[in-house]
């Protein structure tokens, strides 16, 4: 970000703050019903500009997959396919040692990495970290453990995110969602299913019935709108038989 | 095409929808040639399972023809032109659950598997048309319908078998017969059936396979009481006997040996404790009355066996927990884990050691679900089973 642009940023949040506190101080001074709502909306308008400042996020989760610890680090180790999974990502493109990370924010904003591997230990652990001067810093680690008596392996993963302060922190904040954990959860429950069934559940496009006021209404209670991954077959057009990674039953 | 939705509780419409396509590598397309109403769907219907929504394509019981496949679909299991039923359960056959043949516990056939988790601790397996908390898939009481995993569920069926005699593959033969083999049967044991709906039937006649020397079976319904005594069962009407007097006399203060729960969360009752029940669930308290199962584990021999078919959604707080502990009892339930049934019961029925086409008492276009659904709860008109025809004259969508 250059450094004028992150004056502006100032400039508006100190412009919010200042606003907001008007407008509270306005809406009590006419004491009434409207006059509460008015310095209610205020409030929030102040408190939003302020929050603004660097922000961490740490994520951690687990999941047992029916696969050996060698295919599931190597399917993660070729960063280019973690898009295929990890909902937030639009893609990844390795070159040499380093990575280039494109996530995918609210209204299609787009945020850029570039990532190192800092640590490889084969068909065991992974680790990388976002280089310095990238849009979000960030870093990550994967494990990968045989379960007890064969069965399968254990993968842990841990993501730590430090979104900058401003309007970038807060598309940074939104990306990875209220609920980072839940976020990384879901990653992960993707990537089993990928490598267990070389496919990614989905309900995505069904047909249905009218849903009227009702049916909208759960539909987003139950995140099915945002929540779902988009079924591969949509951006693969041709070659999304790739995407069936083991042989049929 | 033509579909059934629920669009509101006990608000059942045809409707005119857009056909389903292939979404997934493993999905097929089947053209269905015909669907039943489960008594599953009568719980969705009186509006007690939590997470539908307005608009689902409903409907769990149907078979087909396979009018296209997708990429990931090896020919040699399955290909276009097939004739094939669906069991309702999803299952990926490739996840811990799936290789234990724990099918209906698929980790992966659940989409929004994080929902289940939040109430269950861990999802069951994805289901077709049965609430968005066990996938959202859209059903099969339609005129196509998309399977997912399609290279694991569907059984191919053999020329010269009717669809009236395989249909119930799909759902209530497996449930019987599972919920019989959860009844731990020794040969000549007293098994006791709650329940002579569709379930119960299945179930009465898949106990004396698998070796019971008595079957009791208790309804209120004639028409159901009279279907299980040709079966062989000896009967009780709950509304002139009391049912636990009843089994303690035919068993000669004994206990039948097992007793099995094929009647689920809209059991009726008598007394204090079912209106504390129905109270409790028409004020959404409490999705389930579990008078059944009280009485499962009450009646039950020292030592015995209960087995639960009967669907059940929430939590409930007044199940004997002492008379289960103090008499040692087994407890055994589950979405019936299909793929474990279907051939061999396929067997059976082209050895003809049974027409599962007995239990029909309605053959209807898919038009007229509406009406189904309400005689079918009401047990209207001898309503046993309900078949439903989605490419029958007089289909008109809404
Ligand atoms: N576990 C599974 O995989 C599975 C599959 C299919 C159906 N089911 C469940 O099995 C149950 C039965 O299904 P169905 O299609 O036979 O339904 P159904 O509604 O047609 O039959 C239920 C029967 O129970 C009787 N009944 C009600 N209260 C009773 C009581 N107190 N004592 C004895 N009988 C009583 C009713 O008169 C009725 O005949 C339902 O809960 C259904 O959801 C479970
Ligand atoms: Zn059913
Ligand atoms: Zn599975």
């Amino acid at each position: 970000m250059s450094p004028s642009l992150q004056k502006t940023d100032q400039n508006n949040q100190r412009l919010a703050v200042m606003l907001g506190c008007g407008l509270a101080l306005y809406g009590l001074s006419r004491r009434s019903k409207t006059g509460i709502a008015i310095a209610a909306a205020g409030a929030a308008v102040a408190l939003a500009g302020r929050q603004t400042g660097p922000k961490t996020y740490s994520a951690h989760a687990s999941f047992t997959i029916n696969c050996s610890p060698e295919d599931a680090y190597r399917f993660w180790r070729d960063l280019e396919n973690l898009p295929l999974f990890m909902h937030h990502l639009e893609s990844v493109r390795v070159t040499g040692d380093l990575s280039d990370w494109v996530a995918l924010g609210p209204m299609n904003t787009r945020v850029h990495w570039a990532a190192e591997i800092v640590d490889d230990q084969e068909n065991q652990s992974i680790a990388w970290r976002s280089l310095p001067g990238s849009d979000l810093s960030n870093s990550g680690s994967v494990s990968f453990h045989p379960g007890t008596g064969g069965r399968g392996t254990i993968i842990a993963a841990t993501m730590v995110y430090t979104s900058p302060g401003g309007a970038l922190g807060r598309t940074a904040a939104l990306l990875m969602g209220r609920h980072p954990e839940f976020a990384l959860r879901e990653d992960l429950r993707r990537f089993k299913s990928l490598l267990e069934t070389g496919e990614i559940p989905t309900t995505k496009g069904q047909s249905h019935g009218p849903r009227g006021i009702h049916g909208q209404a759960s539909q987003v209670l139950l995140r099915e709108k945002q929540n779902m991954p988009a079924p591969p077959l949509e951006h693969e057009d041709e070659s999304h038989s790739n995407l069936v990674l083991r042989r049929s039953a | 095409m033509k579909a059934v939705c629920w669009m509101g509780k006990e608000n059942i419409q045809v409707h005119d929808v857009p056909d389903p396509r292939i979404l997934n590598p493993r999905d097929a397309i089947v053209r269905v040639t015909r669907t039943a109403i489960c008594g599953s769907d009568l719980h969705l219907y009186d509006g007690y399972v939590p997470t539908l929504e307005q608009g689902d394509i409903l409907g769990h019981e149907f078979m087909g023809e396979v009018v296209e496949i997708g990429p990931g679909i090896d020919k040699k299991k399955l290909k276009v032109g097939d004739r094939v039923v669906v069991p309702f359960t999803i299952a990926c056959g490739h996840c811990f659950s799936c290789e234990e043949k724990l099918w209906s516990l698929c980790d992966n056939s659940n989409p929004n598997a994080w929902f289940a988790e939040k109430m269950m601790g861990y999802s069951p397996s994805g289901l077709f048309g049965y609430t968005h908390m066990l996938g959202g898939y859209a059903g099969g009481q339609a005129q196509y319908a998309r399977v997912p995993f399609a290279d694991v569920g569907p059984i191919k069926i053999p020329d010269g078998l009717s669809d009236d005699q395989v249909l119930f593959l799909s759902d209530i033969f497996p449930t019987g017969y599972m919920a019989a083999e959860n009844c731990n049967i020794k040969s000549g044991d007293t098994v006791a059936i709650w329940g002579c709906g569709p379930v119960g039937q299945f179930a009465i006649r898949s106990a004396f396979m698998l070796g019971a020397g008595r079957v009791i079976a208790i309804d209120h319904v004639q028409d159901r009481l009279a279907l299980a005594s040709a079966a062989g069962a000896e009967t009780l009407n709950f509304e002139e006997v009391n049912t636990l007097d009843a089994l303690r006399d035919l068993t000669g203060n004994r206990g039948p040996d097992s007793c099995m729960d094929a009647v689920g969360m809209e059991a009726f009752g008598h007394g204090a404790l079912y209106l504390y029940d129905r109270i409790k669930q028409a004020l959404r308290m409490e999705t389930d009355r579990p008078v059944v199962i009280r009485e499962c584990i009450q009646a039950c021999k020292k030592g015995g066996t209960v087995s639960i078919p009967g669907v059940y959604a929430g939590f409930d707080d007044t199940i004997p927990l002492g008379a289960l502990m103090n008499k040692a009892l087994t407890l055994k339930t589950g979405q019936t884990h299909m793929m474990r049934y279907m051939a061999p019961l396929l067997k059976r029925i082209q050895a003809g050691e049974i027409d599962p086409s007995f239990v029909i008492s309605h053959r209807l276009p898919l038009a007229d679900a509406p009406e189904a659904y309400k005689i079918f709860r009401d047990k209207e008109d001898h309503c046993t089973k309900v078949v439903l025809d989605p490419w029958a004259e007089g289909a008109v969508a809404a």
